[in-house]
């Protein structure tokens, strides 16, 4: 028990140290990659390239002036940055990031709770977040705040829908919520991006929809709401935004990781996963998680910097028309799929069955791109003068 | 002719942006190997496409003869002519009837760097100069005595020569 207790609260320390620290490295990857895209240098004054940008950032979030608007409605509006900045960070919990790590006292599984219900646990904790924009819009007493606040309740029970959807395919192959038993099915019989491509597409795009990022960042939407549900904010509540913004975004990519690229499986080896944990194993795994997940922080930083925003309607029209129908056509024929071959042909989870699930998706993949692109190619716009 | 009116050609049915989509990623992911523009001011004040052209009008010089003095006449046209009226002269004249000013101070706040004073000088003594960092600690450093200005060591401006309007 004080085994359990001590190294938990040590891996809560790390965790969320990690998770901080990640964020602050983001924030300045963000700028710099988007500079790079730019044909541009991005901030590279502050320390070597750039690295103590974050900190001096920090620190002047910290001497910055909190305002109050006069009308704003103080309680809320103070609480709202906390209640979208603490579970963003509390969504990472219970996500395994490496090998278990074997120490003179006990082997220490590297996830900081492995709950029984793991998955769910991160649907209803993500969803959380929203109440604290929600709360900002309102509480600002602005209207470009409170629309802000509006569409990301609108479009995060949107995605919502078609996000939980598109993993209850991840669960039917599974077989379980747990996400050390989710990684483990996958180091059995590999990786869901083969058996379940569709699935992750849909997970994709309804994941930077619920992070609100771009082209899905309606909520800020500067162009047309200033800065959203944070225009009224400054100093330090302002960058709790900020920070539930990105580590929701480093949740978000774990998830991904670990729902369909095997988490910290290092792939087309089984000497990660058998055997006795060794402190090797855990530091390879360990960097094999990261460089998933640092994969997708990529795609979420190049997407935000390479599409346009959507409109309002056509955000929905996504959500509701495409996405949604896709996840419940999707879950009915993948369902088919794993029932016809586990009941009537009798196989069990592996190589083939991933095989076969995989030129399922490969047929779905192909059906859906040529539909989404079935002969309308646009040309670029032209322009002439009249 | 009345202003040209952009028309985009836009579609008339739902398109499909996949395909834009990916080539746009593509485009942007490209990007990232090019070769940068951003020229890095405090160590890298020139590239190869960039420089400050010397027909640059800043910081004023005050040119000065063999001995070191200031060539200055004091004849007044360039307070005369300054639209910004930030030259202040005091002329002076010594034993053998040669003048000099006695105060020569240019406000370079008020200074609009026009370069009047130094075309119509007769002397070719006052000049704006190729250099533009001139930032100070307090308000009143900015007011250039004769002194500063017969200091100042960088390169004077060409102006610009209507009988050579490119420089050449």
């Amino acid at each position: 028990m004080t085994f359990f207790l001590v190294s938990s609260a040590i891996k809560v320390f790390v965790v969320f140290n990690a998770i901080m620290v990640g964020v602050a490295m983001l924030t300045l990857a963000e700028r710099r990659i988007c500079a790079w895209m730019q044909d541009r240098l991005g901030p590279n004054r502050v320390g070597p390239q750039g690295l103590l940008q974050p900190a001096a950032d920090g620190l002047k979030n910290f001497l910055k002036e909190e305002t109050y608007p006069a009308l704003a409605d103080r309680t809320l509006f103070t609480l709202a940055p906390l209640i979208s900045f603490v579970p963003a960070l509390l969504t990472f919990a219970v996500i395994p990031f490496a090998a278990p790590l074997p120490t003179p006292w006990g082997v220490v599984p590297m996830v900081v709770a492995d709950l029984p219900v793991g998955f769910l646990y991160i649907l209803a904790i993500s969803s959380l977040g929203v109440y604290g924009i929600v709360l900002a819009g309102w509480s600002s007493n602005n209207k470009y705040s409170l629309l802000g606040g509006l569409r990301a309740s609108a479009q995060m029970i949107s995605y919502e829908i078609s996000m939980g959807m598109s993993t209850v395919a991840v669960l039917l192959l599974a077989g379980n919520v747990t996400l050390t038993q989710v990684i483990a099915q996958q180091q059995q019989g590999g990786w869901f991006i083969i058996s379940l491509t569709l699935a992750f597409l849909i997970f994709f795009i309804s994941a930077l929809a619920e992070t609100n990022r771009l082209p899905f960042d309606l909520p800020e939407a500067e162009g047309e709401l200033i800065a959203g549900y944070h225009t009224e904010y400054s100093a330090m509540k302002f960058s709790m935004f900020y920070i539930a913004e990105y580590s929701n975004m480093v949740t978000a990519s774990a998830l991904m990781a670990t729902l369909f690229f095997g988490g910290w499986d290092i792939p087309f080896t089984s000497w990660d996963q058998t055997g006795d944990p060794s402190v090797l194993k855990t530091l390879a795994t360990l960097a094999a998680f990261v460089a998933k997940t640092g994969f997708f922080l990529f795609t979420y930083i190049w997407i935000r910097w390479t599409l346009p925003r959507f409109r309002y309607d056509q955000l929905m029209a996504l959500g509701w028309k495409v996405l949604l129908p896709l996840a419940l056509g999707y879950l009915a024929v993948i369902a088919t799929a794993i029932w016809y071959l586990h009941a009537q042909l009798g196989w069990t989870y592996g190589t083939p069955f991933t095989l076969a699930l995989g030129a399922v998706n490969l047929v779905l993949v192909g059906a859906v791109v040529w539909w989404l692109d079935r002969g309308r190619i646009i040309s670029a716009s032209t322009a002439e003068v009249a | 002719m009345a202003i040209g009116v952009k028309v985009l050609k836009r579609p008339t049915r739902e398109t499909s942006y996949l395909r834009a989509t990916l080539s746009g990623m593509a485009l942007t992911f490209s990007h990232i190997f090019r070769p940068k523009v951003t020229m890095q001011y405090p160590e890298q004040r020139a590239t190869d496409d960039w420089t400050l052209s010397s027909r640059w009008r800043g910081t004023h010089r005050m040119l000065t003869d063999e001995q070191g003095r200031a060539k200055c006449v004091a004849c007044g046209l360039c307070p005369q002519i300054c639209p910004a009226n930030c030259i202040k002269l005091v002329p002076g004249e010594d034993e053998n009837g040669h003048r000099y000013p006695l105060i020569y101070e240019i406000d370079e706040f008020r200074c609009v760097f026009c370069g009047y004073c130094q075309e119509v000088c007769p002397e070719e003594a006052i000049h704006v100069g190729v250099h533009y960092e001139n930032s100070e600690y307090s308000r009143d450093r900015f007011v250039y005595d004769l002194e500063r200005l017969c200091a100042q060591t960088h390169p004077v401006s060409t102006l610009w020569d209507p009988s050579d309007p490119k420089g050449e």
